[in-house]
């Protein structure tokens, strides 16, 4: 056993990055929740984000331009989903595993000619001398721009849900969505921009993966990932900050085990490898022991003559 | 493209989506009315067809079948099938829409395999990499081992820090050979080498391999051997830069010449092809094929200018003696790690011990998964 080999700058660095992807996917989810809208289309939005990301950045040599188009690519999917849940008023659980079927198909078939293609690199922010900072710079100022989108997306839904009007209308809408509607606001339209939200979000997600973490494009790489986020939404409580503990309890944890493994830890494998799944479920049930619940109309159709 | 053609349900997908596997096949199979004498054949693929690397081999497999029979053969497949008892309801599906030779491609499928097989005695099975036969079960594998020596002689030869990352999949046979054989040969050329070992538990995540690739090289490795499917490994052993890799199950060639310096190739064609002839014969019995670099099975992909000119030279020497037979990968004197005597001097290895293999050999310090 070498401990001296895992240096923990460097794995506090890397659990950040590894877990933009969860937290990006799990916040959109977050706020189509809170709308009362169960989207389980996660992995088929984050993998179709994936795609287009990577297929906007290869052409266009712009990382940046490649992560809005896999948040525009994300959106456009949801669509499929807001069209069938909220016009056609299908199962939103059926929509939604038809979703992650269709955008795993859709991406296999887009990113055929883009295997095996090394994509443009997202060069980290700038921050100056701040990233000379010995332990903290390595750590919060070497990232690049995603990760801190990321961040400011969480503390904006997290405000926006919180202390503005627009975040008490969603949370309405979500919670009871027949008094909404009884006040006069638009259930179906906030839905929808509620759903295109997390479909940007997701979008986002999957890109990350293709554009930064792995980099290159393989057909169903986010392998999980966007399921992983679904759970990560129901064990965080429906809570912004709660979903980024999550996510970096699950990131880190995976990044520790694989430095443990690399290093001989003399745990066993298998107990390594199951122990990011156990200690972020254990940690969020632990939070939510204050009676924090589902969204009322949670996974509920809505019509208005009812 | 692979997804075209009668077999619409090549286009299902994903772990998570099992529950509409079966749905989406009949369907499949209900559009797909074909005339009768077709030979079919069916494969259960454990990643998507896109892997780029071990699942991509065998659907090449497939379509030199639909290329070596034109007309007379129908081929259909599944592809990201959950090992375990998933794919035993793929299998009989298949079996039920009148399969008449499946092969199953993973080692996880073994006891499914075994299982939906008692259930269809007229229709046969081969199931790749695992051991247990029975009337209408094969298995056939290739001796990946062969070409782990000729990586383990280069990454032993090549490594500046002395330290090769390793990234396993699952604590199998298979796997086991694969770290053994490796080590042996680079241990013989570099006496510090030392093997870092990271198990994925996993074929196909490219996010998590790239993970794992990226804490080996964090952690010393300039060498990283992967056997996982995706070209994940490769693309992060690129961003580092200054390390070297293998391509695994396909070449992978679109890494070369650095970091990929060479590559094992699975080749899958000709046995596919003359087992579908022996079904349509009927001439099929149960087998057990276990192949290398002499019969073809294992390629061994181009060696690039990124190796020294006298390390290339032997290791295309090593492969020589491994293809004619006159040298066995795993030949002793050889002890396990446990420190207990394994082969005495000039003794090789039997195909009942390297089937079963569940040890490592004496110098690698980390334990196996149970």
């Amino acid at each position: 056993m070498d401990l001296s080999a895992i240096n923990p700058v460097i794995l506090i660095a890397a659990l950040i990055s590894a877990a933009t992807p969860i937290l990006l996917a799990a916040t959109g989810e977050l706020v189509v929740e809170r709308a009362g809208v169960l989207n389980l289309g996660v992995e088929g939005m984050m993998i179709t984000g994936a795609v287009c990301g990577f297929i906007i950045s290869v052409n266009t040599g712009s990382p940046a331009i490649g992560f809005v188009m896999a948040a525009v690519g994300g959106a456009t999917l949801s669509l499929l989903f807001a069209f069938l849940t909220q016009v056609a008023l299908a199962n939103q659980v059926a929509s939604g595993l038809a979703l992650t079927l269709f955008g795993l198909g859709i991406s296999s078939l887009m990113g055929q000619n883009y295997v095996g293609i090394k994509p443009p690199r997202m060069p980290d922010v700038n921050f100056g001398p701040l990233s000379d900072i010995p332990v903290l710079g390595a750590i919060l100022f070497s990232h690049d721009p995603i990760v801190y989108v990321g961040l400011l997306i969480v503390a904006g839904v997290w405000t926006t849900l919180k202390f503005t009007r627009a975040g008490l209308i969603l949370r309405a809408v979500g919670e009871n969505h027949d008094a909404a509607h009884a006040l006069g606001y638009k259930v179906k339209r906030i839905r929808t921009l509620a759903i295109m939200f997390g479909g940007a979000c997701a979008g986002m997600g999957g890109a990350y993966i293709s554009l930064i973490r792995v980099p290159q494009w393989t057909e169903g790489m986010t392998a999980g990932v966007g399921w992983i986020a679904l759970a990560l939404v129901v064990f965080a409580s429906w809570k912004p900050w709660r979903v980024l503990l999550g996510a970096y309890l699950f990131g880190g944890i995976t990044q520790l085990q694989l430095n443990l493994q690399g290093a001989g830890v003399a745990i066993p494998v298998e107990y390594l490898a199951m122990s990011p799944y156990i200690v972020t479920i254990v940690v969020l049930v632990i939070l939510s022991a204050d009676k924090s619940r589902a969204p009322g109309s949670l996974g509920r159709i809505f019509h208005a003559s009812q | 493209m692979p997804l075209a053609g009668a077999n619409t349900y090549g286009e299902v997908h994903m772990k998570f989506t099992k529950l509409m596997t079966g749905a989406a096949l009949a369907l499949g199979l209900a559009t797909a009315a074909v005339a009768e004498d077709k030979t079919k054949v069916g494969f259960v693929f454990v990643g998507p067809v896109g892997d780029g690397g071990w699942t991509y081999e065998h659907n090449k497999g497939r379509l030199a079948v639909e290329e070596a029979f034109g007309d007379k053969v129908e081929t259909v497949f599944v592809e990201s099938v959950a090992e375990g008892p998933d794919s035993e309801r793929v299998m009989t599906e298949m079996a039920l829409n009148g399969a008449d030779l499946i092969f199953t491609t993973s080692f996880g499928y073994m006891d499914p395999t075994i299982n939906v097989a008692a259930k269809f005695p007229n229709v046969k099975f081969e199931h790749a990499t695992g051991y247990k036969q029975a009337d209408n079960v094969s298995v056939y594998s290739a001796r990946f081992y062969e070409g782990r020596a000729i990586q383990g002689h280069i990454a032993g030869k090549m490594t500046k820090s002395n330290i090769v990352g390793y990234i396993a999949s699952f604590p199998i046979p298979e796997v086991i050979r694969g770290i053994n054989s490796a080590y042996i040969h680079a241990k013989k050329v570099n006496p510090d080498v030392e093997f870092k070992i990271i198990w994925a538990y996993t074929w196909f995540d490219p996010a998590k391999e790239a993970d794992a690739a990226k804490v080996l090289i964090e952690q010393g490795a300039d060498v990283v051997l992967q056997h996982t499917d995706s070209t994940a490994p490769q693309a992060a052993a690129q961003d580092a830069g200054n390390v070297i890799t293998f391509g695994q199950a396909s070449d992978m060639g679109q890494y070369g010449p650095l970091p990929r310096v060479s590559s094992i190739i699975d080749d899958w064609a000709p046995y596919y092809i003359a087992r579908t002839q022996a079904v349509m014969d009927g001439t099929w019995t149960s087998t057990s094929t276990w192949d290398g670099i002499g019969a073809g099975m294992v390629g061994i992909g181009e060696i690039s200018d990124a190796v020294p000119a006298d390390v290339k030279a032997e290791a295309l020497a090593l492969k020589a003696s491994l293809a004619d037979g006159s040298y066995h990968a795993f030949t002793g004197p050889l002890n396990k790690a446990d420190g207990s005597a394994w082969l005495a001097a000039g003794e090789t290895a039997n195909d009942g011990d390297l089937a079963g293999m569940g040890f490592y050999v004496e110098g690698i310090t980390a334990e196996i998964p149970k």
